[in-house]
């Protein structure tokens, strides 16, 4: 697993002390507000609806056992033991307290942490397919790029006060995990004709208020010039993205307004003049990084483990949960596990200090030593042997962590909402709460089959409501929380964005509403093999508007 | 004519841990929004806030802001969901904080 080097560490301890010495100026008055608010950004630090809130860099979604078991030593000791995992493979902890964050600060460095790129307008924590490395469908590993990419962007001179912030994601596989799509930057492994590896570059994705899907603006990219052409696209932005309107800054709006080729042209001219320079990677420093991440000493296994196969027909709630959360890992004998923090009733994403330390000794004894955080706010163990799955899967249910909804309706995204975030318009994670018992049948979930549904408390969009196969979306009415529902959105491949259905649902309308359109799409799809998002591809909204809203004619033009 | 103003509370919160706080008719501050001052016409209200500015500069609290409130035989009332939450101090469920042994409450 990648370790820091000497540069890291440095860099991290002296930003450690500098943000020590920044909160005593501002503790002591030295520093107003206005002048400690960017500063405090920059490390991560918010100030939220009820209290401080700290997001940690977790780059590109890997930690290890020890890292896991200080987040959980965190979270007892200065926040309200538990901790908020990301749709941008972070943490958050919500109820820190001022004087105490640099010593938080201190102990992240201690293993290798930190909260630098987790917030302000630079490039931000760069994020991955958490299966990287294991995958059986993966081209190449692409936390390799993840890595280097992250060693370019951390404090990158040019690129610390973009017109907006700037989000770069990497997938080695050809199922998109990642969702390169609806990122400002998306970077896809992929192979030429020749065999040879390279990246697909796509550009201009994003959600928020103005949701975009990406244009691919290179087929191919060779690796070793992939920091001189992430360098030109960011010099573009830099030099020609809008910084007179918050909300035209982002670079998917330069794009859109420049066009898709143009830009592209753009990119390939500035390239031109840089390829060959300093950030031509030599192929010796490729290498050096790929030995950070060689492979841990997998045991040689046989595919089939009759142990394992034996404990499914023994146990069906252990089948239906190795049938729902497990993935194929690229070694024999070994599997991916997803640990779904998707409780019945539950927050999305949440982790107690309890269930972390778990989460620390399960990877310990059966994933060697390592954790990924996903996009989807789950848990992975990354590197279990079959032999091993059923005893794993015991130590989770004990400790509420073997909820087997993976790719459910209950697995639901959502965003911290009216209940933390100062920009939220509604509340997010009750309505998740409630969802998911409304959905919590797992007969009910094998019924409705594969399905993505996300809710975002605002138009910024940290749920991801755009590329839900249903999203929800919360609005202020007058000081009342409405809900607007999204059908047939994907980040997948096939990545599409969500249509508004009508008009919005209150608080309390909300769950029939889903529960409508669940039950319209079971009445009608073709067969079982249908998924929700082939329905909607196929027979599009007015199925859905009838079930809701009445037939046409008796409907009253939608307020959206 | 323009319609009459809201009757409104000042908040912020607090610089050490970022708690939600009311500023009372004594110019104190307080945690509970029943302790905080309704003022019911705008030039009341933006004289409190303008006197709340004193306590950024001793740096009790951080950006105070105006908001409406309802006033109703039981007392003022906020009339945003997002300041009816902030009054509570805390998320409107119960977060996930403890031992995972037992059922997560409704």
């Amino acid at each position: 697993m990648y370790r820091y080097d000497e540069f890291d560490s440095t860099i991290v301890q002296e930003r450690v002390e500098q943000f020590r010495g920044q909160v005593a100026r501002r503790l002591a008055g030295e520093l107003t507000e206005d002048q400690f608010r960017p500063l405090r950004l920059k490390n991560g630090l918010y100030l939220q609806l009820h209290a401080y809130m700290l997001r940690i860099a977790v780059p590109y979604g890997v930690l290890s056992s020890k890292q896991v078991r200080k987040l959980a030593y965190i979270a007892r000791r200065y926040d309200r033991g538990y901790g908020h995992f990301t749709t941008r493979q972070n943490i958050q902890f919500h109820w820190p307290q001022l004087p105490d964050v640099p010593d938080i600060l201190q102990h992240l460095a201690e293993v290798e942490m930190h909260a630098i790129q987790t917030s302000g307008n630079c490039i931000r924590n760069v994020t991955a397919d958490q299966f990287a490395g294991v995958a059986a469908d993966e081209i190449e590993d692409p936390r390799i790029w993840a890595e280097i990419v992250r060693q370019w962007s951390t404090f990158h001179p040019e690129f610390s006060y973009l017109p907006r912030k700037f989000k770069i994601a990497v997938t080695g596989a050809p199922d998109d995990r990642a969702a390169v799509r609806v990122h400002d930057i998306g970077l896809r492994i992929v192979k030429n004709e020749a065999g040879e590896a390279g990246f697909e570059v796509w550009v201009g994705g994003g959600l928020g208020r103005t949701p975009i899907i990406a244009v691919r603006i290179r087929k191919f990219l060779p690796k070793e010039h992939l920091l001189s052409y992430l360098e030109a696209i960011l010099r573009v932005y830099n030099l020609l993205g809008r910084r007179d309107n918050i909300y035209k800054a982002r670079i998917k709006i330069l794009v859109q307004a420049t066009g898709g080729d143009k830009f592209a042209a753009m990119v390939e001219e500035e390239w031109e003049k840089i390829k060959d320079g300093p950030l031509h990677l030599p192929q010796a420093e490729i290498e050096r990084i790929h030995r950070y991440f060689a492979p841990p000493s997998y045991e040689t296994l046989d595919h089939i483990d009759p142990a394992f196969e034996t404990a499914k027909l023994e146990n069906p709630e252990f089948a239906r949960w190795a049938r729902t959360n497990l993935a194929k890992h690229k070694v024999p004998g070994y599997a991916i596990v997803n640990v779904a923090l998707k409780l019945e009733g539950a927050t999305p994403g949440d982790a107690s200090a309890d269930q972390m330390d778990v989460l620390a000794d399960l990877a310990d004894e059966y994933s060697l030593k390592e954790v990924r955080v996903t996009h989807h706010q789950n848990i992975v163990l990354p590197n279990v042997r079959k032999r091993d799955l059923f005893a794993l899967w015991q130590r989770l249910k004990s400790a509420n962590l073997a909820t087997s909804n993976l790719g459910f309706i209950s697995d639901i995204i959502a965003c911290p909402g009216l209940d933390y975030c100062n920009l939220a318009n509604a509340r997010s994670i009750p309505v998740a709460q409630r969802l998911s018992r409304h959905f919590s049948d797992p007969r009910k979930l094998d019924a409705i089959g594969e399905l993505r549904l996300n809710i975002s408390g605002c138009i910024n969009a940290c749920g991801h409501h755009h590329v839900g196969h249903i999203g929800i979306l919360g609005v202020d009415k007058q000081g009342q929380e409405f809900y607007q529902v999204t059908l047939g959105g994907s980040s997948k491949d096939d990545a599409s964005l969500g249509k508004i259905v009508g008009a919005s649902f209150s608080e309390d309308d909300i769950v029939p509403a889903i529960d409508t359109i669940i039950e319209t799409y079971l009445a009608n799809r073709a067969d079982k093999a249908e998924r929700f998002l082939d329905y909607y591809r196929r027979v599009g909204m007015d199925p859905f508007k009838e079930a809701l809203y009445g037939p046409a004619t008796a409907r009253r033009p939608a307020a959206e | 004519m323009a319609a009459a103003a809201a009757p409104q509370m000042v908040t912020a919160n607090r610089l050490s841990d970022g708690a939600v706080v009311y500023f009372t008719a004594s110019k104190g501050w307080s945690e509970n929004f029943t302790d905080g001052a309704v003022w019911s016409d705008k030039e009341s209200a933006d004289g409190a806030l303008s006197a709340s500015e004193e306590a950024v500069k001793a740096r009790l609290v951080v950006g105070p802001y105006l908001f409406d409130v309802a006033v109703t035989e039981a007392g003022p009332k906020p009339t945003s969901a997002r300041e009816r939450i902030r009054a509570d101090h805390k998320p409107t469920f119960e977060p996930d904080t403890g031992s995972w042994t037992g059922p997560i409450a409704d």
